[in-house]
Order: C-alpha cells, then structure tokens, then sequence
C-alpha cells in the first residue's frame, strides 16, 4: 500500500486485495504529483452527442413499453467540497435491470434481460447543480471475485465537474442492503463516513403518489484547492 | 484548507459500461475538419501486471488545440458539435489491449515554464477502484528537455511517457499497469 499512505482516506487505495482485479491493475510505483495549476483544466467539450430531455429517463427506453421493476427516481445535488454547486455538468449513468442483469455481451449470468430496459442515461445538471434520472431499481448480482459473491444493487456515475481534477467514476448503494458489507468493492473506501457518501437516502418528498420511490444522491466532487497529499481530519 | 464536506469516493467502472459510457466510437474522433492542426493516429494499448491486454479499459483523452489553448467557460457549449477544439475523447479497448484515436498534435502550452506538447490521459478498467492520469508526450519533440513535469520524473522512466512514431502520421503509446517498463502515472 505504499503507493497510498499519504492519499486521502476518503478515496479507495488502489491495491484492495480482496477485490481481485486490482492485483494485476493497480499500479505498483510511486504516483508523480504535478505542480500544482498543471491538472486544474478546463472542463472537456464533450459534445459530440447532444443531450436530450428523454435521456433522462430510462423507463422511456424500451422496444414495446415500460421495464418490469420497482419504478424510482433519484436525484441530487452536484457540489464541490465547500458545497457551492456545479451548474452545467455532464452526468452519465449505467445500471443492471430489475433482475440484476446488464444489456452487455459480457454479462451472462442466469437472469432474465428486459426488452423494454437499457439502462443508460445522461443529463447535466441545472443552475442549481441539480439532477435527476427516472430508472427502475437495479437487482443484485453475482460476480466471480470470491465464493458466492454478489454485488450490492447499485447505479453506476459517471461525472466531469468543472475541470481535469474533478472527474469522478463512481456508484450509487442503496440503504439497507444486506451486501454492502461484504462488497470487497464498496469496502476498498477506508474511511465509513466516505462510504456512506455513497449511500442513496430514501426520501418520502421526493416519492411521488401511486408512481415512484424517491431516493437522493448528492454528489462532491474535489474542488480547485485540495490537497491530497494531506490528511482529511 | 478545511472542506466543509467529505469528497464523494470513487468506485470502479467495472466491466459493463461500454453500452453506456462508450457506445459509439464517434468519440475517438476529436478532431473535425475544421480542426486547425497536423492530423495524427494515436494508437494507444493497455497492458496489466502480467504483460496480458486489458480489454475492458476506457481511455479518456484531454488536450490542448495546435496553439496549447484550452476552451474557455465561456465556449464550452455542451450540446454543440460545431466546435473546433479537439480537447476530449474517449473510447474503450478491444480484446487486444488497443484503442486508436484521431486527433491532432497539440501545441506547447505556455506558461512560466513551456510545457512541451502533450496529451493527458484519464484511465479507468475493473480492478482500478480509482482511475489514474498519466500523459502522452511526443518523442523527438525538442521542447521535451524543458518540460516542467518531465522533470520530475526519473530519468529511466521518462520513456514511458513518449508515443513512438511507428509510421507517417500514426504514433503508439503504451499504458503498462505495473512490473518492468510500469507507466509512470500522476496524482493531480
């Protein structure tokens, strides 16, 4: 772990044994830090697909009508560490069905696909640095890492923010699930509180009658002046 | 400088995005036709620790145009596509560990210390819990010597950082993830 002694418990060490890819992957050397202002670019034009209001919701997406699944929406707020939010920026999401399964070749295991469920969305957020997807919840699902191992349900972010330094891949949990503790991947986050960043919270306001469960997902993302090499108190 | 909130950590990208994150390979392609610039193919392989590709990795590109400018906030107009700055590209590898670009060769970046040309690379596969940044430098590039981040890199290990100009107008950069000739990678 020498390559992450000094880095930020708030984010996973690159080498997590437990979950098996990174042993092979993550790199072993010392990490060069660049001089400071180098990494601080400007946010990316991205836009070579435009967005559209239907890509937010993905229960729209399908061949003959609506996914099977317990319909929801999740929201939130895009921030950076001082909690000013970030207006006009790209969110892309991913996620398995209701049966736990992804439209994706690699993807094989014994679950039902959905014809009516791709699972893949994008919007930007507002002035507010709001968002919000319309989805079904995603199944767990099994994976190889270890011994009847299953990944908690979870929804896959994808978030550029307003330079280089704030891109951020990540997944959303949900409260409550039984897996989470054994998640070799939701477990690589040294510190607790960071792992409940990553913990949706149900919320009745944003629940609509008769329709959908609403669940909230803020989303901070570095700002212009951290400093990784110190420790968060 | 105390920060109010705790950062959002990150997680993997896991291997299931590519319908997603990577379903046309429309973004490999930064350059338009009236992108100023010399036009070049950046074939880029992936390798892990134990020499083999790595076929489920995205490579993000992010660069300056042929003068090292970047788009000011105020030109960033995200569901244009008229624009002509290269800046951003992404796309997945294949089964053989290779993913290739067409963009153009950026310009210097000018500063207090000139950064040579260069691309910056965004990395993400299963097995990486965080992605990783590295850069693309161009090799026999004259400015290479005064480069400020090339400077603190040790001397053997500089080479990783250089694409090799394998034939006219086509270069090859390597992203080896660990063990003889690793990457040198970045913390920013």
């Amino acid at each position: 772990m020498s390559n992450d002694v000094s880095r930020d418990k708030s984010q996973p060490a690159l080498l997590h044994p437990a979950y098996k890819s990174t042993v092979l992957r993550a790199p072993q050397r010392p990490l060069i830090q660049l001089p400071a202002g180098y990494g601080d670019l400007s946010q990316p034009v991205y836009g070579h697909l435009p967005i559209i209001e239907a890509d937010r919701d993905l229960t729209r997406h399908g061949a003959t009508g609506e996914p099977l699944g317990e319909r929801m929406t999740v929201s939130g707020r895009v921030l950076d560490e001082d909690g000013r939010p970030l207006a006009n920026t790209l969110i892309e999401i991913w996620q398995a069905n209701a049966a736990g399964r992804y439209i994706h070749v690699r993807d094989q295991h014994p679950a039902p696909l959905d014809p009516n469920f791709i699972g893949t969305g994008r919007c930007e957020t507002d002035a507010d640095g709001r968002y919000s997807f319309t989805t079904v919840k995603p199944g767990a699902y099994p994976w190889r890492n270890h011994a009847n191992a299953w990944r908690p349900a979870h929804i896959h972010f994808s978030i550029f923010g307003s330079n280089f330094l704030t891109r951020l891949v990540t997944q959303m949990y949900f409260p409550g699930d039984p897996l989470m503790p054994y998640d070799p991947i939701l477990q690589g986050i040294p510190d607790a509180r960071a792992r409940e960043r990553l913990v949706a919270a149900f919320e009745l306001d944003l629940t609509q009658p008769e329709w959908s469960l609403g669940y909230q997902f803020d989303i901070v993302v570095r700002g212009p002046n951290s400093t990784p090499f110190e420790e968060r108190a | 400088m105390a920060r109010d909130l705790i950062a959002t950590p990150s997680q993997t990208v896991g291997p299931f995005f590519h319908f997603s994150l990577t379903s046309t390979a429309a973004l490999g392609e930064m350059a338009r036709p009236e992108t100023p610039g010399e036009r070049i193919r950046l074939r880029i392989r992936v390798t892990d620790g134990a020499g083999d590709p790595v076929p489920d990795a995205i490579v993000e590109l992010w660069q300056a145009d042929a003068q090292g400018r970047f788009p000011q906030p105020a030109e960033v107009v995200p569901a244009a596509p008229a624009h002509t700055y290269p800046t951003w590209g992404r796309l997945p590898t294949g089964d053989d560990g290779w993913c290739e670009f067409g963009t153009i060769v950026p310009g210097p970046m000018p500063g207090p210390d000139t950064q040579a040309p260069h691309i910056n690379v965004c990395l993400f596969m299963r097995g990486l819990l965080r992605h990783v940044y590295t850069r693309i430098y161009f090799a026999g590039d004259g400015r290479l010597e005064g480069d400020p981040l090339l400077q603190l890199v040790a001397a053997d290990r500089r080479s990783t950082l250089l694409a090799q100009r394998s034939s006219p107008g086509v270069w090859q950069f390597e992203i080896r993830m660990q063990g003889p000739g690793e990457t040198v990678f970045l913390n920013i």
